[in-house]
Protein backbone atom coordinates (compact mmCIF):
# COMPACT_ATOMS: atom_id res chain seq x y z
CA UNK A 1 0.00 0.00 0.00
CA UNK A 2 1.30 3.27 -0.88
CA UNK A 3 0.39 6.23 1.77
CA UNK A 4 0.81 8.55 -1.49
CA UNK A 5 -1.93 6.91 -4.15
CA UNK A 6 -4.23 6.82 -0.90
CA UNK A 7 -3.47 10.63 -0.71
CA UNK A 8 -4.25 10.81 -4.41
CA UNK A 9 -7.74 8.58 -4.45
CA UNK A 10 -9.25 10.62 -1.65
CA UNK A 11 -8.32 13.95 -2.74
CA UNK A 12 -10.76 15.95 -3.13
CA UNK A 13 -9.53 17.66 -6.34
CA UNK A 14 -9.36 14.20 -7.67
CA UNK A 15 -11.47 15.15 -10.71
CA UNK A 16 -14.35 12.90 -9.97
CA UNK A 17 -17.48 15.52 -10.10
CA UNK A 18 -17.21 15.06 -5.95
CA UNK A 19 -17.49 19.04 -5.45
CA UNK A 20 -21.16 18.72 -7.38
CA UNK A 21 -22.49 16.82 -4.28
CA UNK A 22 -23.12 18.15 -1.24
CA UNK A 23 -24.09 14.68 1.10
CA UNK A 24 -27.55 16.21 2.00
CA UNK A 25 -26.16 18.94 2.80
CA UNK A 26 -28.09 21.54 0.69
CA UNK A 27 -31.56 20.36 1.44
CA UNK A 28 -30.71 19.71 5.22
CA UNK A 29 -29.82 23.73 5.51
CA UNK A 30 -32.40 24.49 3.33
CA UNK A 31 -35.28 22.81 5.67
CA UNK A 32 -33.71 24.30 8.64
CA UNK A 33 -32.25 21.77 9.97
CA UNK A 34 -28.01 22.46 9.77
CA UNK A 35 -27.30 25.98 10.51
CA UNK A 36 -24.61 26.24 13.16
CA UNK A 37 -21.65 24.43 13.52
CA UNK A 38 -22.64 22.11 16.19
CA UNK A 39 -26.09 21.22 13.90
CA UNK A 40 -22.99 20.34 11.43
CA UNK A 41 -21.98 17.92 14.07
CA UNK A 42 -24.90 16.12 14.91
CA UNK A 43 -25.18 15.76 10.86
CA UNK A 44 -21.60 14.71 9.96
CA UNK A 45 -21.86 12.00 13.21
CA UNK A 46 -25.33 10.79 12.33
CA UNK A 47 -24.10 10.72 8.37
CA UNK A 48 -20.79 8.64 9.07
CA UNK A 49 -22.89 6.03 11.32
CA UNK A 50 -25.46 5.45 8.65
CA UNK A 51 -24.36 6.44 5.01
CA UNK A 52 -20.92 6.87 5.62
CA UNK A 53 -20.90 3.29 7.07
CA UNK A 54 -22.75 1.67 4.12
CA UNK A 55 -20.05 3.60 1.89
CA UNK A 56 -17.39 2.21 3.22
CA UNK A 57 -18.73 -1.26 3.72
CA UNK A 58 -19.19 -1.53 -0.18
CA UNK A 59 -16.34 -0.16 -0.70
CA UNK A 60 -14.12 -2.27 1.00
CA UNK A 61 -15.87 -5.17 0.16
CA UNK A 62 -15.50 -4.41 -3.76
CA UNK A 63 -12.09 -3.66 -3.34
CA UNK A 64 -11.31 -7.05 -1.48
CA UNK A 65 -13.88 -9.06 -4.16
CA UNK A 66 -11.23 -7.29 -6.90
CA UNK A 67 -8.08 -7.81 -4.90
CA UNK A 68 -8.39 -11.12 -3.77
CA UNK A 69 -6.28 -13.19 -5.52
CA UNK A 70 -3.68 -10.42 -6.45
CA UNK A 71 -0.38 -11.49 -5.09
CA UNK A 72 0.73 -8.23 -5.68
CA UNK A 73 0.04 -4.13 -6.82
CA UNK A 74 0.20 -4.61 -10.90
CA UNK A 75 0.14 -8.46 -11.11
CA UNK A 76 -1.45 -9.60 -14.52
CA UNK A 77 -3.04 -13.20 -15.33
CA UNK A 78 0.12 -15.25 -16.90
CA UNK A 79 -0.23 -18.41 -18.03
CA UNK A 80 -2.65 -18.82 -20.69
CA UNK A 81 -3.26 -22.59 -19.63
CA UNK A 82 -5.14 -21.02 -16.28
CA UNK A 83 -7.69 -19.33 -18.80
CA UNK A 84 -10.54 -21.01 -17.77
CA UNK A 85 -10.25 -21.24 -13.90
CA UNK A 86 -9.70 -16.84 -13.95
CA UNK A 87 -12.56 -17.40 -16.86
CA UNK A 88 -14.65 -19.01 -13.54
CA UNK A 89 -13.19 -16.51 -10.54
CA UNK A 90 -14.13 -13.59 -13.66
CA UNK A 91 -18.01 -15.02 -13.39
CA UNK A 92 -17.87 -14.64 -9.71
CA UNK A 93 -16.02 -11.82 -9.43
CA UNK A 94 -18.80 -9.95 -11.80
CA UNK A 95 -21.54 -11.67 -9.84
CA UNK A 96 -20.12 -10.69 -6.66
CA UNK A 97 -19.77 -6.88 -8.03
CA UNK A 98 -23.30 -7.20 -9.17
CA UNK A 99 -24.35 -8.48 -5.54
CA UNK A 100 -22.73 -5.59 -3.60
CA UNK A 101 -23.99 -3.03 -6.11
CA UNK A 102 -27.91 -4.13 -5.75
CA UNK A 103 -26.81 -4.19 -2.21
CA UNK A 104 -27.08 -0.48 -2.42
CA UNK A 105 -29.52 -0.25 -4.52
CA UNK A 106 -31.83 -2.31 -1.59
CA UNK A 107 -30.32 0.60 1.01
CA UNK A 108 -30.77 3.41 -1.20
CA UNK A 109 -35.09 3.75 -0.61
CA UNK A 110 -34.92 7.14 -2.24
CA UNK A 111 -34.64 7.03 -6.07
CA UNK A 112 -32.76 10.48 -5.79
CA UNK A 113 -30.25 9.59 -3.66
CA UNK A 114 -29.67 6.17 -5.94
CA UNK A 115 -29.32 8.92 -9.23
CA UNK A 116 -27.20 10.83 -7.31
CA UNK A 117 -25.06 7.88 -6.32
CA UNK A 118 -24.84 6.15 -9.75
CA UNK A 119 -23.81 9.81 -11.39
CA UNK A 120 -20.86 10.03 -8.82
CA UNK A 121 -20.02 6.44 -9.71
CA UNK A 122 -19.69 7.07 -13.58
CA UNK A 123 -17.66 10.74 -12.75
CA UNK A 124 -15.44 8.54 -10.47
CA UNK A 125 -14.82 5.87 -12.91
CA UNK A 126 -14.02 8.15 -15.82
CA UNK A 127 -11.42 9.63 -13.68
CA UNK A 128 -9.64 5.93 -12.73
CA UNK A 129 -10.14 4.90 -16.36
CA UNK A 130 -8.12 7.47 -17.28
CA UNK A 131 -5.75 7.99 -14.43
CA UNK A 132 -5.11 3.76 -14.00
CA UNK A 133 -6.02 2.56 -17.19
CA UNK A 134 -5.28 -0.92 -16.42
CA UNK A 135 -8.43 -0.47 -14.41
CA UNK A 136 -10.81 -3.91 -13.62
CA UNK A 137 -14.36 -2.74 -14.16
CA UNK A 138 -16.72 -5.58 -13.78
CA UNK A 139 -19.25 -3.78 -13.18
CA UNK A 140 -20.52 -1.47 -16.26
CA UNK A 141 -20.52 2.16 -16.92
CA UNK A 142 -22.77 3.47 -13.71
CA UNK A 143 -21.85 1.30 -10.91
CA UNK A 144 -23.07 3.11 -7.60
CA UNK A 145 -20.59 5.69 -6.04
CA UNK A 146 -19.37 2.84 -3.19
CA UNK A 147 -18.95 -0.05 -6.00
CA UNK A 148 -16.68 2.63 -8.10
CA UNK A 149 -14.70 3.84 -4.88
CA UNK A 150 -13.66 0.34 -4.37
CA UNK A 151 -12.73 -0.21 -8.30
CA UNK A 152 -10.80 3.08 -7.87
CA UNK A 153 -9.01 1.94 -4.69
CA UNK A 154 -8.16 -1.95 -6.67
CA UNK A 155 -6.49 -0.07 -9.80
CA UNK A 156 -4.31 2.07 -7.61
CA UNK A 157 -3.40 -0.90 -5.95
CA UNK A 158 -4.73 0.26 -2.48
CA UNK A 159 -6.71 -2.56 -0.31
CA UNK A 160 -10.08 -2.63 0.87
CA UNK A 161 -9.08 -0.79 4.13
CA UNK A 162 -8.23 2.03 2.16
CA UNK A 163 -11.48 2.07 -0.14
CA UNK A 164 -13.08 2.17 3.14
CA UNK A 165 -11.32 5.10 4.43
CA UNK A 166 -11.76 6.92 0.73
CA UNK A 167 -15.54 6.03 0.87
CA UNK A 168 -15.87 7.37 4.32
CA UNK A 169 -13.65 10.44 4.51
CA UNK A 170 -14.87 11.66 1.52
CA UNK A 171 -18.50 11.53 2.30
CA UNK A 172 -17.62 13.24 5.31
CA UNK A 173 -15.40 16.00 4.12
CA UNK A 174 -17.96 16.63 0.96
CA UNK A 175 -20.43 17.29 2.93
CA UNK A 176 -18.21 19.67 5.57
CA UNK A 177 -16.98 21.52 2.68
CA UNK A 178 -21.09 21.92 1.31
CA UNK A 179 -21.28 23.26 4.42
CA UNK A 180 -19.11 25.98 4.93
CA UNK A 181 -19.76 27.17 0.88
CA UNK A 182 -23.80 27.32 2.02
CA UNK A 183 -23.33 28.78 5.09
CA UNK A 184 -20.62 30.85 5.41
CA UNK A 185 -19.08 28.93 8.44
CA UNK A 186 -16.01 29.41 9.38
CA UNK A 187 -13.53 27.02 7.55
CA UNK A 188 -10.93 26.81 10.38
CA UNK A 189 -14.05 25.54 12.97
CA UNK A 190 -15.15 23.39 10.33
CA UNK A 191 -11.88 21.49 9.29
CA UNK A 192 -11.18 21.00 13.29
CA UNK A 193 -14.47 19.61 13.55
CA UNK A 194 -13.12 17.29 10.41
CA UNK A 195 -10.61 16.42 12.40
CA UNK A 196 -11.94 15.46 15.36
CA UNK A 197 -14.01 13.26 13.33
CA UNK A 198 -11.50 11.72 11.66
CA UNK A 199 -10.24 9.03 14.07
CA UNK A 200 -14.29 7.83 13.47
CA UNK A 201 -13.24 7.21 9.81
CA UNK A 202 -10.77 5.32 10.82
CA UNK A 203 -12.83 3.17 12.86
CA UNK A 204 -15.49 2.66 10.27
CA UNK A 205 -12.86 1.50 7.56
CA UNK A 206 -11.33 -0.96 9.97
CA UNK A 207 -14.42 -2.40 10.86
CA UNK A 208 -15.30 -2.80 6.70
CA UNK A 209 -12.40 -3.91 5.94
CA UNK A 210 -12.76 -6.94 8.45
CA UNK A 211 -16.23 -7.62 6.97
CA UNK A 212 -15.33 -7.11 3.38
CA UNK A 213 -15.99 -11.34 2.72
CA UNK A 214 -19.68 -10.84 4.59
CA UNK A 215 -22.66 -11.72 2.77
CA UNK A 216 -24.20 -8.84 1.10
CA UNK A 217 -27.23 -9.30 3.40
CA UNK A 218 -25.38 -9.07 6.00
CA UNK A 219 -23.35 -5.69 5.63
CA UNK A 220 -24.18 -2.66 7.29
CA UNK A 221 -27.36 -1.35 6.26
CA UNK A 222 -27.30 2.08 8.74
CA UNK A 223 -30.97 4.32 7.48
CA UNK A 224 -31.20 7.88 7.11
CA UNK A 225 -34.44 8.25 6.97
CA UNK A 226 -33.99 12.43 7.08
CA UNK A 227 -31.19 12.14 4.02
CA UNK A 228 -34.21 10.26 2.31
CA UNK A 229 -36.79 12.39 2.40
CA UNK A 230 -34.73 15.34 2.03
CA UNK A 231 -33.16 13.83 -1.47
CA UNK A 232 -36.36 13.11 -2.74
CA UNK A 233 -37.38 17.27 -1.97
CA UNK A 234 -34.25 18.25 -2.81
CA UNK A 235 -34.65 16.66 -6.19
CA UNK A 236 -37.65 18.80 -7.08
CA UNK A 237 -35.89 22.36 -6.48
CA UNK A 238 -36.02 24.31 -9.94
CA UNK A 239 -32.60 26.23 -8.60
CA UNK A 240 -29.71 24.49 -6.51
CA UNK A 241 -26.56 24.63 -5.85
CA UNK A 242 -25.47 21.29 -5.80
CA UNK A 243 -26.39 17.75 -7.91
CA UNK A 244 -27.48 16.15 -4.91
CA UNK B 1 -38.32 -14.39 28.88
CA UNK B 2 -38.65 -16.94 25.75
CA UNK B 3 -41.62 -16.76 24.10
CA UNK B 4 -42.89 -17.80 20.84
CA UNK B 5 -46.07 -16.97 18.79
CA UNK B 6 -47.23 -18.68 15.47
CA UNK B 7 -49.93 -17.75 13.16
CA UNK B 8 -51.01 -18.90 9.94
CA UNK B 9 -53.66 -17.96 7.70
CA UNK B 10 -54.86 -20.33 4.90
CA UNK B 11 -57.63 -20.02 1.97
CA UNK B 12 -61.12 -21.01 3.52
CA UNK B 13 -61.60 -22.00 -0.10
CA UNK B 14 -65.22 -19.69 -0.14
CA UNK B 15 -62.86 -16.26 -0.80
CA UNK B 16 -62.19 -15.68 3.07
CA UNK B 17 -59.14 -16.63 5.27
CA UNK B 18 -58.81 -19.09 7.74
CA UNK B 19 -56.47 -19.33 10.45
CA UNK B 20 -55.28 -22.70 10.87
CA UNK B 21 -52.75 -22.32 13.54
CA UNK B 22 -52.73 -19.51 16.45
CA UNK B 23 -50.38 -20.03 18.46
CA UNK B 24 -48.41 -17.61 21.33
CA UNK B 25 -46.90 -17.88 24.74
CA UNK B 26 -47.14 -14.79 27.10
CA UNK B 27 -46.36 -12.17 26.31
CA UNK B 28 -46.93 -12.72 22.65
CA UNK B 29 -50.92 -13.48 22.81
CA UNK B 30 -52.60 -13.41 19.67
CA UNK B 31 -56.32 -12.70 19.76
CA UNK B 32 -58.84 -12.94 16.45
CA UNK B 33 -60.67 -10.01 15.97
CA UNK B 34 -62.47 -7.63 13.28
CA UNK B 35 -64.71 -11.10 12.46
CA UNK B 36 -67.49 -8.23 11.45
CA UNK B 37 -65.74 -5.80 9.65
CA UNK B 38 -63.91 -7.99 6.87
CA UNK B 39 -65.19 -11.00 5.01
CA UNK B 40 -62.17 -11.93 2.81
CA UNK B 41 -58.92 -11.04 5.37
CA UNK B 42 -58.59 -13.01 9.03
CA UNK B 43 -57.13 -10.04 11.66
CA UNK B 44 -55.27 -10.87 14.42
CA UNK B 45 -54.34 -8.21 17.49
CA UNK B 46 -50.99 -9.26 19.59
CA UNK B 47 -51.95 -8.10 22.83
CA UNK B 48 -49.18 -7.70 25.53
CA UNK B 49 -49.80 -10.31 28.16
CA UNK B 50 -46.53 -8.75 30.21
CA UNK B 51 -44.87 -5.94 29.86
CA UNK B 52 -42.20 -5.49 27.72
CA UNK B 53 -40.01 -6.55 25.96
CA UNK B 54 -38.04 -6.26 29.02
CA UNK B 55 -34.00 -6.86 28.53
CA UNK B 56 -33.49 -10.56 28.23
CA UNK B 57 -36.09 -11.06 26.53
CA UNK B 58 -35.93 -13.38 23.52
CA UNK B 59 -39.37 -13.08 21.54
CA UNK B 60 -39.93 -14.68 18.20
CA UNK B 61 -43.16 -14.21 16.25
CA UNK B 62 -43.89 -16.60 12.86
CA UNK B 63 -46.37 -15.42 10.34
CA UNK B 64 -47.14 -17.57 7.23
CA UNK B 65 -50.17 -16.61 5.11
CA UNK B 66 -50.84 -19.49 2.01
CA UNK B 67 -51.57 -18.69 -1.05
CA UNK B 68 -54.99 -16.25 -1.52
CA UNK B 69 -55.15 -15.82 2.18
CA UNK B 70 -55.18 -12.61 3.83
CA UNK B 71 -53.66 -12.05 7.13
CA UNK B 72 -53.64 -8.86 9.20
CA UNK B 73 -51.80 -8.29 12.26
CA UNK B 74 -51.62 -5.23 14.92
CA UNK B 75 -50.50 -5.25 18.31
CA UNK B 76 -53.37 -3.05 20.61
CA UNK B 77 -50.65 -0.93 21.89
CA UNK B 78 -47.08 0.60 21.54
CA UNK B 79 -44.57 -1.79 22.62
CA UNK B 80 -42.23 -0.20 25.31
CA UNK B 81 -38.70 -1.78 25.19
CA UNK B 82 -37.10 -1.69 28.76
CA UNK B 83 -34.05 -2.49 30.46
CA UNK B 84 -33.59 -5.28 33.03
CA UNK B 85 -31.36 -5.28 36.35
CA UNK B 86 -28.50 -6.30 35.51
CA UNK B 87 -28.56 -5.04 32.06
CA UNK B 88 -28.96 -7.40 29.06
CA UNK B 89 -30.11 -6.76 25.43
CA UNK B 90 -33.75 -7.89 24.32
CA UNK B 91 -34.09 -9.40 20.82
CA UNK B 92 -37.75 -9.76 19.00
CA UNK B 93 -37.69 -11.90 15.87
CA UNK B 94 -40.25 -11.79 13.28
CA UNK B 95 -40.23 -14.39 10.32
CA UNK B 96 -42.45 -13.60 8.04
CA UNK B 97 -43.43 -16.05 4.30
CA UNK B 98 -46.01 -15.22 2.03
CA UNK B 99 -47.24 -17.06 -1.05
CA UNK B 100 -48.16 -15.46 -4.14
CA UNK B 101 -51.72 -14.24 -4.68
CA UNK B 102 -51.13 -13.34 -0.86
CA UNK B 103 -51.62 -10.42 1.22
CA UNK B 104 -50.07 -9.79 4.66
CA UNK B 105 -50.15 -6.67 6.47
CA UNK B 106 -48.60 -6.44 9.50
CA UNK B 107 -49.20 -2.82 11.12
CA UNK B 108 -48.13 -2.60 14.63
CA UNK B 109 -48.00 0.46 17.13
CA UNK B 110 -44.67 1.86 17.57
CA UNK B 111 -41.62 0.95 19.76
CA UNK B 112 -40.51 3.04 22.06
CA UNK B 113 -37.16 3.43 23.01
CA UNK B 114 -37.67 3.57 27.13
CA UNK B 115 -34.12 5.03 29.13
CA UNK B 116 -31.59 2.52 29.40
CA UNK B 117 -33.19 -0.26 27.26
CA UNK B 118 -31.52 -2.70 24.57
CA UNK B 119 -33.81 -3.60 22.34
CA UNK B 120 -32.77 -5.51 18.57
CA UNK B 121 -35.97 -6.05 16.36
CA UNK B 122 -35.37 -8.04 13.14
CA UNK B 123 -37.49 -8.92 10.38
CA UNK B 124 -37.09 -11.08 7.71
CA UNK B 125 -39.83 -11.66 5.25
CA UNK B 126 -40.03 -13.77 2.46
CA UNK B 127 -42.82 -13.03 -0.22
CA UNK B 128 -43.00 -15.30 -3.39
CA UNK B 129 -43.56 -13.15 -6.56
CA UNK B 130 -47.17 -12.28 -6.86
CA UNK B 131 -47.56 -11.63 -2.84
CA UNK B 132 -48.57 -8.47 -1.46
CA UNK B 133 -46.90 -6.78 1.63
CA UNK B 134 -47.71 -3.71 4.17
CA UNK B 135 -45.13 -3.55 6.60
CA UNK B 136 -45.10 -1.20 8.99
CA UNK B 137 -42.09 -0.33 11.19
CA UNK B 138 -42.54 3.19 13.53
CA UNK B 139 -39.89 3.76 16.62
CA UNK B 140 -40.22 6.59 18.93
CA UNK B 141 -37.32 8.05 21.20
CA UNK B 142 -38.35 7.83 24.85
CA UNK B 143 -41.33 8.36 26.41
CA UNK B 144 -41.93 12.18 27.40
CA UNK B 145 -39.00 14.13 27.34
CA UNK B 146 -36.92 10.66 28.01
CA UNK B 147 -33.60 10.25 26.50
CA UNK B 148 -33.95 6.48 24.81
CA UNK B 149 -32.08 3.36 25.23
CA UNK B 150 -30.68 1.83 22.43
CA UNK B 151 -32.87 0.38 20.59
CA UNK B 152 -32.22 -1.26 16.41
CA UNK B 153 -34.79 -2.15 13.92
CA UNK B 154 -33.18 -4.48 11.41
CA UNK B 155 -35.30 -5.60 8.05
CA UNK B 156 -34.68 -7.43 5.54
CA UNK B 157 -37.14 -8.55 3.06
CA UNK B 158 -37.02 -10.49 -0.40
CA UNK B 159 -39.42 -11.03 -2.92
CA UNK B 160 -39.35 -13.71 -5.48
CA UNK B 161 -36.02 -14.76 -3.84
CA UNK B 162 -34.32 -11.60 -4.19
CA UNK B 163 -33.66 -8.99 -1.27
CA UNK B 164 -35.47 -5.83 -2.13
CA UNK B 165 -34.59 -4.12 0.85
CA UNK B 166 -32.37 -4.32 3.55
CA UNK B 167 -32.77 -1.36 6.39
CA UNK B 168 -31.70 -0.38 9.48
CA UNK B 169 -32.93 2.23 12.14
CA UNK B 170 -30.74 2.50 14.99
CA UNK B 171 -31.56 5.17 17.93
CA UNK B 172 -30.15 5.71 21.27
CA UNK B 173 -26.54 6.29 22.63
CA UNK B 174 -24.41 3.57 20.24
CA UNK B 175 -26.20 5.09 17.32
CA UNK B 176 -24.32 8.25 16.96
CA UNK B 177 -25.85 11.27 15.81
CA UNK B 178 -29.28 9.13 15.31
CA UNK B 179 -31.37 12.43 16.22
CA UNK B 180 -29.75 14.02 12.68
CA UNK B 181 -30.87 11.53 10.68
CA UNK B 182 -34.24 10.28 12.20
CA UNK B 183 -35.46 12.63 14.57
CA UNK B 184 -37.54 11.83 17.68
CA UNK B 185 -40.20 9.54 15.99
CA UNK B 186 -39.67 7.48 12.75
CA UNK B 187 -41.23 5.34 10.99
CA UNK B 188 -41.39 3.16 7.37
CA UNK B 189 -44.37 1.80 6.00
CA UNK B 190 -43.27 -0.64 2.79
CA UNK B 191 -45.95 -1.61 0.32
CA UNK B 192 -45.22 -4.61 -2.27
CA UNK B 193 -47.89 -4.95 -4.35
CA UNK B 194 -48.29 -4.25 -8.48
CA UNK B 195 -49.06 -0.94 -8.22
CA UNK B 196 -47.18 0.04 -4.71
CA UNK B 197 -44.42 1.47 -6.96
CA UNK B 198 -46.51 2.92 -9.95
CA UNK B 199 -49.82 4.43 -8.48
CA UNK B 200 -50.38 8.10 -8.95
CA UNK B 201 -49.74 10.76 -8.37
CA UNK B 202 -46.83 9.84 -6.14
CA UNK B 203 -46.41 11.22 -2.45
CA UNK B 204 -42.51 12.90 -1.94
CA UNK B 205 -41.96 10.87 0.90
CA UNK B 206 -43.73 7.34 -1.21
CA UNK B 207 -40.24 6.19 -3.16
CA UNK B 208 -39.98 3.48 -5.41
CA UNK B 209 -37.38 0.63 -4.66
CA UNK B 210 -35.18 -0.26 -7.55
CA UNK B 211 -35.94 -3.86 -7.53
CA UNK B 212 -39.32 -5.51 -7.30
CA UNK B 213 -42.85 -4.22 -7.05
CA UNK B 214 -42.08 -1.93 -3.91
CA UNK B 215 -42.08 1.17 -2.77
CA UNK B 216 -41.12 2.70 0.74
CA UNK B 217 -42.91 5.42 2.30
CA UNK B 218 -40.94 6.72 5.34
CA UNK B 219 -41.69 10.07 7.12
CA UNK B 220 -39.96 11.19 10.83
CA UNK B 221 -41.25 13.77 13.41
CA UNK B 222 -41.46 15.32 16.58
CA UNK B 223 -44.02 11.92 18.16
CA UNK B 224 -45.42 9.36 16.72
CA UNK B 225 -49.11 10.37 15.53
CA UNK B 226 -47.14 12.70 13.23
CA UNK B 227 -45.04 9.92 11.97
CA UNK B 228 -48.26 7.68 11.43
CA UNK B 229 -49.92 10.39 9.91
CA UNK B 230 -47.08 10.99 7.08
CA UNK B 231 -47.21 7.00 6.31
CA UNK B 232 -50.84 7.44 5.52
CA UNK B 233 -50.93 10.13 3.75
CA UNK B 234 -47.70 8.59 1.60
CA UNK B 235 -49.39 5.59 0.91
CA UNK B 236 -52.70 7.19 -0.67
CA UNK B 237 -53.36 6.09 -3.93
CA UNK B 238 -52.42 2.51 -3.44
CA UNK B 239 -54.02 -0.27 -2.17
CA UNK B 240 -52.47 0.20 0.74
CA UNK B 241 -55.41 2.23 2.26
CA UNK B 242 -57.08 -0.30 5.05
CA UNK B 243 -60.73 0.88 5.37
CA UNK B 244 -60.98 -2.25 8.24
CA UNK B 245 -58.88 -0.47 10.65
CA UNK B 246 -60.40 1.17 13.56
CA UNK B 247 -60.54 5.08 13.97
CA UNK B 248 -57.05 6.06 14.69
CA UNK B 249 -55.17 2.94 13.70
CA UNK B 250 -55.23 3.78 10.32
CA UNK B 251 -56.36 7.17 9.21
CA UNK B 252 -58.42 6.94 5.57
CA UNK B 253 -56.51 8.43 2.96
Amino acid sequence: MSLSTLLVLADGRLPSGAHAHSGGVEAAVSAGRIHDLPTLESFLVGRTATTGTVAAAFAAATCRALTSGRSGVGTVPHARDEATPSDGDGARLAERVAALDDGIDVRTASPALRVASRAQGRALLRAVTRIWPAATNPAGPNPHHPIATGIAAAAAGLGPGDAALVAVYGGLTGSASAAVRLLGLDPYAVHALVARLAPECDRVAADAAARADDPVDDLPAGSAILLDLDAEQHAIWEVRLFAS
Amino acid sequence: MRAEARLVAEADGHGGTRLSTVYGEPPLLPRRTGHQQNQTAAEVHLVGGAAGPLGGDDLRIHLTVGAGAHLVVRTIAASLAQPSHPPAPSTLTITARVAAGAILDWLPEPTVAVRGCDHLSRSIVDLNEGATLRWREELVAGRHAEAPGDLRLETTVRYAGRTILRHDLAIGPRAKGWHAMLGRAAGTLLLVGKDAATAGPRAVNRMPLACGPAALVSATGPDARTVRAALDEGAANTLAHDPDAKPGNWRKG
